[in-house]
C-alpha cells in the first residue's frame, strides 16, 4: 500500500518517476489548468452584475413560489415500465436491418431463424416483465386490487368507530386567567424541563 | 485587424483585443429561442442544409451561457416582459439580432396590430437588422457575418483598462 505515495523511485543512475508520480503530475496540471481559465476569465471578462441578470432563469417568466412541490412517487413505476418498451423498441429497430439482410441470408439460409428465435426471447424476457407489472396492477392508475394494512389486535375496530362516531361537548374558550390558575397550583412542575441532557464520565 | 489603437497600453493590449475577438467571433453561442415563423427559417439556418455551426454558432438551452439573442418572430406585448428578461439574464458582452419584419418594425401589423410590440429596439437594443418576411436561412447567416465584422471591431481589454 506504501506503493502509493512514493512519486520518485531510487534508481541506480539518479531518479525515476514512478506511474503514480504520473497521476500527480496530471492531478497538479489539471488542478491548474482549471485555476488558470476561472483566473483568466476574472481577469478578462466585462463584468455587468444586476439584480435581474442573477435573477433565476425560468424561460423568461419571473420565478414565484416554492420548488419544494410534492411528487406523487407512482409516478417513479411509470417511469420504469416506460423504460421496459423503450430499451425493447431500441434494440428492435436495429434488429430488423439485420434481419432482413439478403447478402447474410444467402450466406447462411439458417440466419434468418437464428435472429427471429434470438429476438423472440429477447421479447419473452421483457414479455415476463410485462406480465409482472400487470398482474401488481401497476399499468392501471387506480389500483385493482390494492393490499390495505391489516392490524392484528385483540381491540375490534367497532371501538375505534364509536369514539370517531361520538359526539363531544365544546367547552367555552377562554383566554385569560385560566393558565394562572394551573400554574400558582404548581409552579415546580412547569419550571421542569422537559429533556434535561446526560453527560456520562468516561474516566470512572 | 485593429492594431492602430491610439492608447497609451500599447500593441500588447491591442493584439490581446484581437485575440479575444477571434476567440468570440468564431463562437457566437445564440439562445435557442424562437417567437414565430423566423424561427422556422432560423431552425433550418443551423440544421444540416445551411449548416450555421460552421461559424460557430450552436443554439443553447440557457442565457447563461448565450452571447447572441435573435428574436426570430413577432414580438407581442405579452412576450415583450420575457424578452426583456432573458436579455437581462445574458452575460456581457452580449448582442441581439433582429430577424424578420415584425421584430424590426412590426411588420404586418405595424398598423392595426394592437397587441404587437413596434419594433424589439422598443425593449432590448439591437445590434443587426435582418429584413425579410420571413428572411431566408442566407440573410441570417449574413446577419452573423455582420456581426462578426462587429465584434472584431471592438476593444473589451482597452475599454476595461481605461474605465
Amino acid at each position: 500500500m506504501s506503493n502509493f505515495f512514493i512519486i520518485f523511485e531510487p534508481m541506480e543512475d539518479g531518479s525515476q518517476i514512478t506511474e503514480f508520480g504520473k497521476v500527480f503530475i496530471y492531478l497538479i496540471v489539471g488542478t491548474f489548468l482549471v485555476l488558470f481559465t476561472l483566473l483568466l476569465g476574472k481577469l478578462l471578462s466585462p463584468r455587468k452584475p444586476s439584480s435581474a441578470k442573477s435573477s433565476t432563469y425560468e424561460c423568461g417568466e419571473v420565478a414565484r413560489g416554492s420548488s419544494w412541490v410534492q411528487f406523487n412517487s407512482r409516478f417513479y413505476v411509470i417511469a420504469l415500465v416506460f423504460l421496459l418498451f423503450d430499451v425493447e423498441m431500441v434494440f428492435i429497430f436495429p434488429w430488423t436491418t439485420i434481419f432482413g439482410a439478403a447478402d447474410l441470408i444467402h450466406a447462411d439460409g439458417r440466419w434468418g431463424w437464428y435472429t427471429l428465435a434470438e429476438m423472440f426471447i429477447f421479447i419473452g424476457i421483457l414479455l415476463v416483465g410485462l406480465l409482472y407489472v400487470w398482474k401488481k396492477g401497476d399499468l392501471e392508475w387506480i389500483k385493482p386490487n390494492p393490499s390495505l394494512p391489516s392490524l392484528p389486535g385483540t381491540i375490534p375496530l367497532e371501538v375505534y368507530e364509536n369514539i370517531n362516531r361520538a359526539t363531544y361537548k365544546l367547552r367555552p374558550f377562554q383566554t385569560t386567567n385560566k393558565t394562572e390558575d394551573v400554574q400558582s397550583d404548581k409552579p415546580s412542575a412547569l419550571a421542569k424541563p422537559a429533556f434535561k441532557p446526560k453527560f456520562v464520565k468516561k474516566d470512572s | 485587424m485593429s492594431t492602430s489603437t491610439q492608447t497609451d497600453s500599447g500593441i500588447v493590449v491591442a493584439k490581446l483585443d484581437d485575440l479575444l475577438n477571434w476567440a468570440r467571433l468564431s463562437s457566437m453561442w445564440p439562445v435557442s429561442f424562437g417567437i414565430a415563423c423566423c424561427a422556422i427559417e432560423m431552425m433550418g439556418a443551423m440544421a444540416a442544409t445551411y449548416d450555421l455551426d460552421r461559424y460557430g454558432v450552436f443554439p443553447r438551452a440557457s442565457p447563461r451561457q448565450a452571447d447572441v439573442i435573435i428574436i426570430a418572430g413577432t414580438v407581442t406585448f405579452k412576450m415583450a416582459d420575457r424578452i426583456r428578461l432573458l436579455y437581462e439574464q445574458m452575460p456581457e458582452p452580449k448582442y441581439v439580432i433582429s430577424m424578420g419584419s415584425c421584430s424590426n418594425c412590426g411588420g404586418p401589423y405595424w398598423q392595426h396590430g394592437y397587441h404587437v410590440v413596434k419594433g424589439v429596439d422598443k425593449i432590448i437594443p439591437v445590434d443587426i437588422y435582418v429584413q425579410g418576411c420571413p428572411p431566408r436561412p442566407e440573410a441570417l447567416i449574413g446577419a452573423f457575418l455582420e456581426l462578426q465584422k462587429k465584434i472584431g471591431s471592438e476593444h473589451i481589454i482597452n475599454e476595461k483598462i481605461n474605465s
